[in-house]
């Protein structure tokens, strides 16, 4: 347990939870992705088809046809089951202990992906974007990534290129709709280069008329529509992208390369995780080793990965990151052992009661960051008055709920916490006068909000 | 949201402060140690889920009103001949008559391609133009207004409630409380928290301020009823109390404003909630009232036809309230645009002929003295603030 790589790129230790070595963590990595087949989540194209459900319902209801009611009611309570059962999925995939990393590694990419539902719809679809654009990639190129992220519905509706069509072309002379950089911008500036990564409004100009095209289909999903897509070339950072009338889909894809490719990118992805997983001001020589590491293999998050855990500043104490809510409350549930399948059977009032609003509590309503940025890093932001009283709080609801699974808090304390307990959590928990608060001080302490 | 750092409070309390008596705590006297950088006070209230405008401030003198509206009820209480008051808020009458109360009608913000809730209320808080990214910042207006703002403190900006409320996010610090908040633990077990954290300075000083604000809420007194009863009679008791310390700037939420259905069944206890929290806050304030300026803003109007329902769907214009002791009240702000058919956005909604930001900037100015380009290139890009209303004395 002296190993902390289990706390630093997991969810810490538990009875499902074995202390590991960084190689332990590595190996599933290569493996198959046991936990998403023992526990799926719901589809994007089944949240689309119910999404049109409800709007057709809604149409109907609107010119007075009350017998729609019924389906427009069944849609609703669709969508709200696949998206509870969607967070369900995210929860028994950390429990079930098969690979913390890729669980750990999913959730960062995925928040450097953003892509925050804003409805009944997307809300339902956020967790199949995760596991459509995101999880399968979490080992491969970082330009797959990339590549399944910008055409993934739930990215181009969020960052409105489903309604951006090229100035020039036909959809635009037909219907007077227009360019939206928003996408364009965020695809360099969050996605790759980095807001220094040295680009100007011009390529950002360039770039959305270049990814003019992208678009959602309402029952099929992701669509190319050559219509709506800027006719001839556009130059972005100096090269030149298509050429003909019609736009084509393979030099988006090009482009995107080429963005994967960039060292800007390298720079600004081997910073972000160096910042996620290790410190607030990350070690120069880990942030350097990753980038060299991102850009010689050729964006291989394996091998980036594999630096990542075993660097040696990425294996030393302290601890000084804080766990995001939706971190501390899995790793909460890990140290009690809930398993898998106990998660996934949690009636959808548990679910609200365990999950849901206990992180929209700590100021983690579960995938919906206040924007594209994604949720922040800094300690200081999450350890606030308020959001350290309600971690405080939930500790001790979840600590009076659970106790029984517990025999004796300091056997509690040692099974979570080993050597990195400090002398002081140590005696609180010995001098608590209740055994459930004995556990709250536990998982209230410092160190176990820690990692 | 910025951490708070209160590092007086580091200094003040020792180790063990979490079991201290409330006489550590100077803040618990209400002596103010810092200075502030105003003596206004400004409070910010979101009404999510788009309050009926047309329903709350009803122009009754307008000829095409009666039609819009046949079931929402008869009784108001008559304002300026034209304008009547939903009986919801008939308690804050006697602050229309002491000049307390005013209201802006037809007002909206920049949000116009959509109907989306979520939309709405984020243009409402960035405060920046709808649509095109370039103008939409990630931080909110009153973070700006804290951002041009020199010598303010970590509780000169306040956000109440457990939501990430956007428009107090940003670069300037700010604090933030839900005053419901409770740790659960017995008394002993709270006293270990600060043995627990003591050589973690940022649990340490989080945790020391955690209870001092929970004191605080509960040196207010009635706290465990109001906790039982609405729980934005004690956000709004907080408030007071906050403001009457280091606080000039609060901002929270009341929600539940998406009237669909049944709306005369809905309003009455909505709008009772609000007229509560206004009045709660002026009897928190007491002096300090005079000083206050309270602005209560909705992402979005609603239709001016009521629907087959009996409530209201999504619109575009609507109305905002304004109450506080430092206003020149009685009198409700704003050009009418008429509600026949023709006078409508779409044939449908109410046509906004005001800004609700070109008011909350005005506020800013009266009340703050903030340069007026400051607050057109600053706290709102791009506005044009237009000509004074007038809105505070």
């Amino acid at each position: 347990m002296t190993d902390l790589s289990g706390i630093r790129f997991g969810y810490g230790f538990g009875p499902r939870h074995a202390p590991v070595t960084r190689r332990d963590l590595l190996a599933p990595l290569a493996g198959t992705d046991r936990a998403a087949e023992s526990f799926p989540g719901p589809n994007s194209l089944q949240t689309l088809r119910l999404g049109k459900d409800l709007r057709a319902a809604n149409r109907k209801l609107r010119d007075g046809d009350t017998g729609a009611q019924e389906h427009y009611d069944a849609a609703r309570t669709a969508l709200r089951v696949a998206a509870a059962d969607g967070l369900r999925a995210a929860y028994a995939r950390i429990l079930e202990g098969q690979s913390p990393l890729r669980e750990r590694l999913t959730w960062f990419w995925a928040d450097h992906f953003t892509a925050a539902p804003t409805n009944l719809v997307t809300r339902a679809a956020a967790t199949a974007y995760v596991d459509e654009a995101i999880r399968p990639h979490v080992a491969g190129r970082f330009a797959d990534m990339l590549k399944a992220v910008t055409r993934h519905p739930m990215m181009l509706v969020y960052l409105d290129q489903a309604a951006s069509v090229g100035p020039d072309s036909r959809v635009a002379r037909r219907t007077g709709r227009g360019l939206n950089e928003n996408l364009a911008r965020e695809l360099l500036e969050l996605h790759t280069l980095g807001v220094e990564g040295g680009y100007s409004q011009a390529d950002v100009r360039q770039a959305a008329e270049l990814l003019t095209g992208l678009s959602v289909h309402p029952e099929r999903g992701f669509i190319f529509r050559p219509n709506a897509a800027q006719p001839g070339a556009e130059t972005v950072l100096g090269q030149s992208y298509g050429s003909g009338q019609r736009g084509r889909l393979e030099d988006i894809d090009r482009f995107l390369e080429d963005l994967a490719a960039k060292p800007q990118t390298a720079r600004h992805i081997a910073s972000k995780l160096a910042t996620h997983f290790v410190a607030d001001d990350p070690p120069a020589a880990l942030v350097s080793g990753l980038e060299a590491t991102f850009r010689d293999s050729d964006g291989d998050l394996a091998a980036v990965t594999e630096v990542l855990v075993t660097h040696p500043d990425s294996t030393k104490p302290p601890l000084r990151k804080v766990k995001t809510p939706m971190d501390y409350i899995a790793s909460t549930l890990v140290a009690f052992g809930i398993t898998g399948a106990e998660m996934r059977d949690l009636s959808a009032r548990q679910l609200r009661r365990l999950i849901v609003r206990p992180m929209t509590a700590m100021a983690q309503p579960f995938m919906r960051p206040p924007g594209p940025d994604g949720w922040p890093e800094a300690a200081a932001h999450w350890i606030t008055p308020q959001g350290l009283a309600t971690r405080i709080s939930w500790a001790t609801a979840v600590a009076a709920r659970l106790q029984d699974r517990v025999d004796d808090p300091r056997t509690f304390l040692d099974e979570t916490l080993g050597v990195h307990a400090g002398a002081d959590v140590r005696f609180a928990v010995s001098a608590a006068e209740t055994r459930a608060e004995g556990i709250a001080l536990v998982l209230a302490s410092a160190e176990f909000n820690r990692r | 949201m910025a951490t708070p750092r209160i590092s007086r409070r580091g200094l003040l309390t020792g180790l063990g402060s979490l079991g201290c008596s409330a006489a550590a705590y100077p803040m618990m006297t209400g002596v103010s140690l810092a200075s502030a950088p105003w003596d206004g006070r400004f409070v910010v209230i979101i009404l999510r889920g788009a309050m009926d405008g047309l329903d709350v401030v009803r122009p009754v003198g307008d000829p095409d009103f009666g039609q819009l509206r046949a079931d929402f009820g008869e009784t108001a209480h008559d304002l300026d001949g034209f304008f009547s008051l939903h009986d919801g808020l008939r308690e804050l009458m006697p602050l229309w008559r002491s000049g307390e109360l005013a209201f802006a009608h037809a007002v909206s913000t920049p949000y116009r391609d959509g109907r989306s809730h979520f939309d709405g209320q984020d243009i409402l808080e960035a405060g920046t133009l709808a649509g095109t990214q370039a103008e939409t910042a990630r931080d909110g207006w009153l973070n700006r207004l804290l951002q041009v703002t020199p010598g303010i403190e970590a509780e000169t900006g306040f956000a109440i409630g457990r939501e990430n409320l956007r428009i107090l996010m940003g670069e300037a610090p700010v604090a933030n409380w839900s005053p419901e908040t409770r740790f659960g633990l017995g008394a002993s077990a709270e006293q270990l928290l600060a043995r627990i954290y003591r050589t973690d300075p940022l649990f340490r000083e989080a945790a020391e301020e955690a209870v001092a604000l929970s004191r605080s809420v509960d040196a207010i007194g009635d706290a465990g009823q109001a906790v039982r009863g609405r729980p934005e009679h004690l956000i709004a008791e907080f408030a007071a109390d906050r403001m009457r310390r280091d606080t000039r700037i609060v901002s929270f939420s009341l929600s539940g404003w998406d009237t669909h259905r049944n709306q005369a069944g809905a309003m009455p206890n909505l709008l009772g909630r609000l007229s509560d929290t206004i009045l709660t806050l002026k009897a928190g304030l007491g002096d300090v009232w005079s000083k206050t300026a309270v602005l209560a803003m909705t992402e979005f109007g609603r239709t001016a036809r009521q629907n087959g329902s009996r409530g209201t769907d999504h619109g575009t214009g609507g109305a905002m309230l304004l109450a506080g002791g430092a206003l020149r009240g009685q009198r409700v702000h704003g050009r009418w645009p008429g509600l026949s058919d023709a006078d409508l956005l779409d044939r449908r909604d109410l046509m906004p002929t005001g800004d609700v930001r070109a008011y909350a900037g005005w506020v800013m100015r009266a009340m703050f003295g903030v340069d007026r380009s400051v607050i057109e290139q600053a706290v709102f890009p791009g506005l044009d603030l237009g000509d004074d209303p007038g809105i505070l004395l």
